[in-house]
């Protein structure tokens, strides 16, 4: 009695040591796979931050740029222009309108360097600096506000006034030090008398860095690079998104709708799903392809339109919309369907009264997701020309324009690398951030519907 | 008479018009079907099967798991109709209208056949707005009066109104088990069906509410005619007049529920009651 007791009792013990034993092992084996899952988190992370990181850096200090704050002299002898025509009782208004624009083209015709220079050589630099190294320093666009001030305001003219002038490209890679001091004045960008009146002026404090505004406000420019901007690449990214919205959106649900809910399950159907599916993977360069052999070729739409560039990346975020829609309405239980059904509702009541509204954060979701792709989306764009220079700020889709993600491109290759490689960045940085605002939005809208539903 | 998905068609013109005076002046019978089969693709779950259900009385369809309960109840209200690959044939009368004629709409057929499910299924919407829908999509309220009053009565008929009247704006899928399942009775109810077909609606709720249920069924069957799948024997013998007991896609026996649990003429029927089979 007391043996088959005692047999038993090492039974269980040797049965407990086995499994605390290969609980040991099970153990083991998870903690392992824990610590791989955090390391490979950390080291995504680490990516991220290191990308992120890397472009901040590079990118915030082209948002400040340096400016002189010069005295500038409205020089009669060098403004010689007549008095502001003023419309006359009895003149036509045709007539006031030529005779306004032959005043404004005496006004391009102005030396406006000259004032510039002037005000460089009076900004207390004491440094000796010649006409030529004195223009070098100011931005080419400085002209152009010196003109508009006067063709605001003529009184302006044989008074003196502050005026912010930009630095020029060259002047900024000096005073942000990105240029080396070491250099043979034979390799510098900028003549010795011009680098020393900046530093002269930095130390005096009328040249300073300030916020540069001017690069959500103007458009590209390759004649004054300092004052170079990303408005027309904005707007253009801008209408392509409507474009997008408003059409890949809806057609993209409705297909989708359709192919789920309504459509007969046969070899059509089938086809057309293998087909869709295919779509979600073909290069984007190809539907630039497309979209130049259709919409330009044969459409006879004009190129770099931010229109047509809809159009191509509507044709790209389709299968992505239609895929995630779907995906959405299979998700659906359908117990719902039943419900629906059971209680009399046609298929389509069943769909847009009870599926659709559970899955609308999915779509949402999806939709800008979508959206958010084609925003970054550069390689088709490029074979429809909108890699083409456009210094304007389009007014319709129909007007040629630049593209952000194209802008990134055509700054990352300008030969001024000193100065757009910082500016590259700077555009980056606000594609990053548009698609930040974006994916943002869709975590909100979702959470908001969710809790809602 | 022998009716294949083929040829009900013909059949549905040309026999079951001159049928109907007959069944309704009769008015024994509210249901009939008539050699109903069913297949799955190219698999049969129902072979040839007819039944007659009476009017304002409950009836239970019993039988082992897979043998075709919940599919043939779905014939009554063409559920089926939406599953994939399913084809009903022969002939399922109410009220002598072939319910497969193509005049008859199928909406319309769901609005006089209710349907609760296995599990309940509200709405994701408010509990006012579960019972609502369906008559506001059959145009059977005009005014918010109106559908005050159709959605109170409807709650009070499935014996729920005292628990929820003060919260009709709450999600009704935010109710108890047994609380939703009433409240699906209460949405079928509202639509003013004259069939309603339960499919195991018990079986996903505790003792109590399963209590509170099979007492609302006891009620419901004065206004009623009622279809009840259920795996429970004691629960087929406490709610129906009438059982039948399927097995293996055919109607074995069907009958009087005391005459099936007390005194079964098939073998089958006894072997399943005693817990033989299933
Ligand atoms: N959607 C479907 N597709 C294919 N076969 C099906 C489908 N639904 C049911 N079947 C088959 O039809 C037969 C009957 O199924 P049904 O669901 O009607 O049985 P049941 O009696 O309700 O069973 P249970 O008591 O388990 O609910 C089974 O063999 C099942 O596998
Ligand atoms: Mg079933």
């Amino acid at each position: 009695m007391t043996e088959i007791l005692e047999t038993e009792a090492a039974a269980n013990d040797r049965r407990r040591a086995q499994v605390r034993k290969s609980l040991a092992r099970r153990n083991g084996a998870e903690t392992r796979f824990k610590l791989l899952g955090l390391a490979s988190v950390l080291a995504a992370m680490a990516f991220v931050a290191v990308l992120f990181g890397n472009i901040l850096m590079k990118g915030v200090p082209a948002f400040w740029q340096y400016n002189l704050d010069a005295e500038v002299f409205f020089d009669p002898a060098v403004i010689n222009v007549p008095e502001r025509p003023v419309q006359q009782p009895g003149q036509s208004a045709a007539d006031f309108q030529a005779e306004m624009l032959a005043w404004q083209r005496r006004l391009a015709l102005v030396n406006w360097n000259r004032l510039i220079t002037a005000s460089v050589q009076g900004a207390g630099a004491g440094v000796e600096i010649d006409d030529r190294s004195a223009v070098s320093v100011i931005d080419s666009g400085a002209r152009f506000v010196l003109r508009d001030m006067v063709a605001a305001d003529p009184a302006l003219i044989g008074q003196t006034r502050t005026v912010r002038l930009l630095l020029s490209a060259d002047g900024d890679n000096w005073a942000k030090g990105k240029l080396s001091r070491d250099l043979p004045d034979s390799r510098q960008q900028l003549s010795r008398p011009a680098r020393d009146t900046i530093d002269a002026l930095i130390a005096s404090g009328a040249v300073h860095r300030s916020f540069a505004w001017h690069i959500f406000t103007n458009v590209d420019s390759r004649a004054s690079p300092a004052s170079a901007g990303l408005a027309g690449a904005f707007m253009g990214s801008f209408y392509m998104m409507l474009v997008v919205i408003l059409l890949a959106v809806p057609v993209g649900v409705a297909s989708a709708l359709y192919l789920e809910e309504f459509a007969p399950k046969n070899r059509i159907t089938d086809l057309i799903e293998v087909n869709i599916n295919n779509l979600a993977a073909v290069p984007s360069i190809v539907f630039g392809l497309l979209g130049a052999a259709v919409f330009i070729n044969i459409f006879h739409l004009p190129l770099s339109a931010p229109l047509v560039g809809g159009l191509v990346l509507t044709l790209m975020t389709l299968p992505t919309i239609i895929i995630a829609t779907r995906s959405a309405l299979r998700a659906v239980p359908p117990s719902l369907r039943q419900a629906a059904l059971g209680i009399g509702a046609s298929k389509m009541q069943m769909v847009f009264h009870h599926v659709l509204p559970v899955t609308f954060p999915g779509i949402l979701t999806a939709s800008i997701i979508g959206v958010a792709q084609a925003l970054g989306e550069t390689a088709p764009l490029l074979l429809i020309g909108m890699n083409a220079f456009v210094a304007n700020i389009p007014a319709t889709p129909l007007d040629q324009s630049a593209a952000l993600p194209v802008q990134v491109y055509l700054w990352q290759g300008n030969e001024n690398r000193n100065f757009f490689e910082e500016r590259t960045f700077a555009a980056i940085i606000v594609l990053l951030g548009l698609m930040i605002l974006l994916n943002a939005l869709a975590i909100w809208l979702r959470t908001r519907l969710e809790r809602k539903a | 008479m022998n009716a294949t998905p083929e040829s009900r068609a013909p059949l549905s013109g040309s026999r079951i018009r001159p049928s109907a005076p007959a069944s309704v002046a009769s008015s024994v019978s509210r249901i009939s079907a008539r050699d109903v089969t069913v297949h799955y693709g190219p698999k049969q779950a129902i072979f040839d099967v007819s039944i007659e259900i009476p009017e304002k009385s409950v009836t239970a369809f019993i039988g082992p798991s897979g043998c075709g309960k919940s599919t043939f109840l779905r014939c009554f209200n063409r559920m089926n109709d939406t599953i994939e690959g399913c084809k009903v044939g022969g002939l399922i009368t109410i009220d002598g209208d072939d319910i497969h004629d193509p005049s008859l709409d199928v909406v319309e057929l769901r609005a006089r056949v209710g349907m609760v499910f296995q599990k309940p299924n509200p709405f994701p919407k408010s509990i006012y707005d579960n019972i609502a829908y369906g008559p506001r999509i059959h145009g059977l309220v005009k005014t918010k009066a109106e559908t005050d009053d159709l959605v109170e009565s409807s709650l009070k008929k499935a014996g729920l109104w005292k628990e929820v009247a003060d919260r009709l704006d709450a999600p009704g899928t935010g109710l108890s088990g047994g609380q939703q399942q009433r409240l699906c009775i209460a949405r079928t109810i509202a639509t003013g069906p004259e069939v309603i077909l339960m499919d195991e609606p018990c079986s996903a709720l505790d003792p109590i509410a399963t209590s509170i249920v099979e007492d609302l069924i006891h009620e419901l069957r004065a206004q009623y005619t009622i279809i009840i799948v259920t795996h429970s024997m004691q629960q087929a013998a406490r709610v129906s007049q009438k059982t039948a007991f399927f097995h293996l896609g055919k109607l074995i026996e069907y009958g009087e529920t005391e005459q099936i649990f007390v005194n079964p003429k098939e073998k089958q029927t006894e072997a399943y009651i005693t817990g033989r089979i299933g």
